[in-house]
């Protein structure tokens, strides 16, 4: 018995620390940069396919090559928003306005990613094996991938707590959240902090997709169940709070892991029970304003 | 303005143009090729869909991504009743049903922060494709059904109708008082609902008269499949498609919707045997493009250029 | 019985307090002017009225009837109309069909096309705005837009209209022509509650004046009694 509830636990929390990791990358996103970015499993996908192809074709271990998908997700993510969504700010007549297209061109750029990765990828769902290796905790075995996958996934998001709220950098990036042009206006540069904040959002991403490669197998169209979990963990969290985001996330981790328990198919369909039930009593959710 | 007149140029002379395109399209199955009768009917399929989609987010300016799933709600009736019921009841019922759920989906969300319908509707695509496929590996042991068979003539003459049905009814919404009380809807809700329009019900309502017309069409288009998947019944494609033709034709003319449509369905026709992932992936960067540099789409562009060239257009609003 | 009345109307945004226990009254036929000076609640208290913003405590009685948790729709068929503090006009449609649309979703009943456009045509000359039928509502200028805003709410056919500012960056022709549109209103049977900064325009049309200062309602009676009132000038000149 007690096995069975550290079994369903612990996979709840690993469920939960991805969960978590990917919510937190679009809580930012929308939070602070104001993009509804529905193309964020995309970005998951490939940090997941690219951990593949360098394990499976290059030998590289998939933790190291965090340091390679990590920045590069920022990378992609911060040349995308000064490129396509500052252009979208300045001709965007409203906020409101601004809102719908950027979502819409987050959704063109859905079809651009996921379409490029049918074509480099192929269709064929992929995995590699790495420290598949079963550990025994406390009478439950589990693979170390997945303790592992636990670890780094809360880690990432203690780090990011800690910049949140220990650095220059996170100060600006909370301000911003709570008041873009009030922050501005107090030498916050808020352009490079809006590109800052989608740039992590999509490093986020990638990372998720790494540690999700190693549990996992991996195709391209893979990202959008996951674009689905994470905004139904932004909503419960709260629309704009990043640590909703993370207590959301795990939250919804083992409620899954338990729902999993029961009957593996319907994981998604009690995500979105849950969702159905916050929009009709508190679409605000846990911590939103 | 003379009455007349008026109802001459408004009514009268197009409605009569009108009329003879439509003659001429339903006589087409006795002289055109079978390719030319399958590829318009797709052709269709993306004008109901689209019009569908800026019937309900045009004016309200809230962004559906649920025409997937009133569509392929469509394409699930017509497995599981199309066997066993008349073809024009099956359509009738798969768009009541489809209306029936968007009833359930607006009334949740639309009541709600505009953001929150949008995502809803995205997530909703995975949602349906998740559970139907679990309860049929659960429940009826097979992933998948088989469709009724129709031939092929009778398909381009249903989505003949239902699509001549959707562009008439958008067209008499849009120029009655509802069409106006949605647009104000979607210029200033607050004091729409001021001057007692009961906004919510106005969204409900038009999203549910939306939904109809779409999930009609995925009924019909459903039996040129013969056998379908929750995976290829609930596609995003075709929540994104649509929009792509609303956006690059023009949000604020039916006519320019109609002719997004044909443009793009035409580009996948030609391009979806050779090249299935590139005519994804081009269409996903017009509509990047579209954001970027056509605000208005096609029709917007051609709308300042001929005011630019007439001097002061006859806005249509 | 005031035809509109509330007692202890409080609504806090977060921790501060907009409208704090303010207890007011309006009966048939007067004209009654909200002052005091920038955020002290004034179209806070209306947005209150109007349902557009729902109180945390207190009861709002329209013809006696408690209205405070209806939504602004209803509120409208009821018979309570009013226009806003930053215009809120229906830019992309022509200046009749806004006020079309304030015929068809008011107090008339199933009103055909043409009674519509009859009665929109019969408004736009009453605030003077006929030859401009057909211009699209963003052409405007403010001076007409506030005009359109109240011509629109005048064709739900109300029984008490809620005026926010209508006199605010106008010049004085046209402020002296509101003033003349207010009277005009009132002579029509309906009742005005107005909100305005213009102090020549309120102390000549109101009956009675109600001024608030942060929130709470702090003086009330005739324009006489609140230009000489002490609490009021302290107020106005101080901080």
């Amino acid at each position: 018995m007690l096995v069975t509830i550290l079994d369903v636990g612990i996979a709840g929390l690993l469920m939960g620390g991805l969960y978590a990791l990917i919510a937190m990358g679009l809580s930012l996103q929308y939070g602070v940069a104001r993009v509804l970015n529905i193309g964020h499993g995309e970005f998951i996908m490939l940090g997941a396919l690219a951990t593949w192809t360098l394990h499976t074709v290059y030998g590289i271990n998939p933790l190291l090559s965090l340091a390679v998908c990590a920045p590069a997700g920022f990378i992609l993510g911060y040349i995308l928003h000064r490129t396509l969504y500052k252009r979208l700010m300045a001709t965007s007549a409203s906020p409101g306005i601004f809102e719908g297209n950027s979502m819409l061109a987050s959704f063109g750029l859905l079809f651009i990613i996921q379409n490029l990765a049918y074509l480099i990828w192929g269709t064929r769902y992929k995995a590699y094996s790495y420290l598949a290796v079963p550990v025994n905790l406390g009478g439950a075995l589990f693979p170390a991938n997945s303790l592992v996958t636990l670890g780094f996934a809360l880690l990432i998001g203690v780090v990011f707590y800690i910049f949140l709220v220990r650095t220059r950098i996170g100060k600006a990036i909370r301000a911003a959240a709570q008041d873009a042009s009030t922050a501005g206006l107090m030498g916050v540069n808020i352009n490079r902090v809006l590109a800052l904040c989608f740039g992590l959002g999509v490093a986020m991403a990638a990372c998720a997709g790494m540690l999700i490669s190693m549990n996992y197998s991996v195709f391209p169209s893979m990202g959008m169940e996951y674009t689905v979990i994470a905004i139904i963990v932004v909503v419960l969290g709260g629309l704009g709070s990043i640590p909703g985001s993370f207590i959301g996330g795990i939250l919804l981790g083992v409620i899954g892991s338990i729902v999993t328990y029961f009957d593996a198919g319907l994981a998604l369909v009690a995500y979105y029970v849950i969702f159905i039930l916050l929009l009709l009593l508190k679409p605000t959710g846990l911590m939103g304003k | 303005m003379n009455w007349r007149s008026l109802a001459l140029k408004s009514f009268l002379l197009p409605g009569v143009v009108l009329l003879i395109v439509l003659i001429i399209m339903a006589a087409l199955p006795s002289f055109g090729s079978k390719y030319s009768i399958i590829f318009l009917s797709t052709i269709f399929m993306y004008i109901v869909l689209t019009t569908g989609w800026v019937m309900f987010s045009g004016p309200t300016r809230q962004i559906s991504l649920a025409t997937a799933v009133f569509f392929g709600i469509g394409i699930y009736v017509a497995a599981i009743l199309g066997m066993h019921l008349p073809l024009v009841v099956m359509v009738l019922v798969s768009g009541l049903i489809s209306s029936v759920m968007a009833l359930m989906v607006g009334g949740l969300t639309l009541r709600l922060k505009g953001v929150y319908f949008t995502i809803f509707t995205f997530g909703l695509l995975e949602l349906i494709k998740n559970l139907i496929n679990w309860y049929e590996v659960t429940f009826t042991g097979t992933r998948g059904r088989f469709v009724v068979v129709v031939n092929n003539n009778t398909i381009y003459l249903y989505m003949l109708a239902i699509t001549g049905l959707t562009l008439l009814t958008a067209f008499l919404i849009r120029r009655s008082k509802y069409g106006l009380a949605l647009q104000s809807i979607g210029e200033q809700e607050e004091a729409a609902a001021h001057i007692g329009i009961n906004v919510t019900v106005m969204k409900v309502s038009i999203f549910a008269i939306s939904a109809f017309f779409m999930g009609a069409a995925g009924a019909v288009m459903a039996t040129r499949w013969t056998y379908i998947d929750p995976f290829m019944a609930f596609n995003m494609n075709y929540s994104f498609t649509p929009v792509l033709m609303a956006i690059f034709g023009g949000v604020g003319q039916l006519g320019g919707v109609v002719i997004g449509a044909i443009i793009f369905a035409y580009l996948e026709q030609i391009l979806i045997t050779q090249y299935p992932y590139y005519y994804m992936l081009l269409f996903g960067l017009v509509m990047v493009i579209s954001m970027l540099f056509l605000p208005n789409g096609l029709a917007g562009m051609v709308q300042k250029w001929r005011a630019r060239t007439v001097g002061g257009g006859n806005v249509h609003s | 019985m005031s035809i509109l009345e509330g007692q202890g109307v409080t609504k806090y945004f977060g921790g501060l307090a907009a409208v704090s226990n303010v207890d007011f009254h309006v009966d048939q036929g007067e004209i009654v002017g909200l002052i005091g000076p920038n955020g002290a609640g004034k179209t806070t208290l209306f947005g209150l009225i109007s349902a557009a913003v729902i109180p945390n405590s207190g009861t709002i009685r329209f013809k006696g009837e408690n209205i405070t948790s209806l939504k602004p729709h209803q509120i409208c068929k009821k018979g309570l109309a009013r226009t806003f503090q930053s215009v809120k006009v229906f830019s992309d449609m022509s200046v009749l069909n806004n006020v079309t649309l304030g015929a068809h979703f008011g107090r008339l009943q199933r009103v055909s096309e043409a009674r519509a456009t009859d009665e929109a045509a019969r408004l736009l000359e009453f605030v003077g705005l006929t030859g401009k039928a057909k211009v699209q509502a963003k052409d405007l200028t403010l001076a007409n837009q506030k005009l359109l805003e109240v011509a629109r709410a005048l064709a739900t056919k109300p029984e008490v209209l809620l005026l926010d500012e209508i006199m605010a960056g106008l010049n004085s022709t046209e402020i002296t022509q509101a003033m003349e549109l207010v009277s005009k209103i009132r002579a029509q049977g309906i009742t005005i509650f107005m909100i305005e900064h213009v102090m020549k325009a309120i102390m000549s049309v109101c009956d009675r004046i109600m001024v608030l200062d942060h929130g709470k309602k702090i003086a009330e009676g005739t324009p006489q009694e609140v230009a000489t009132s002490k609490t009021v000038v302290e107020v106005y000149l101080g901080e």
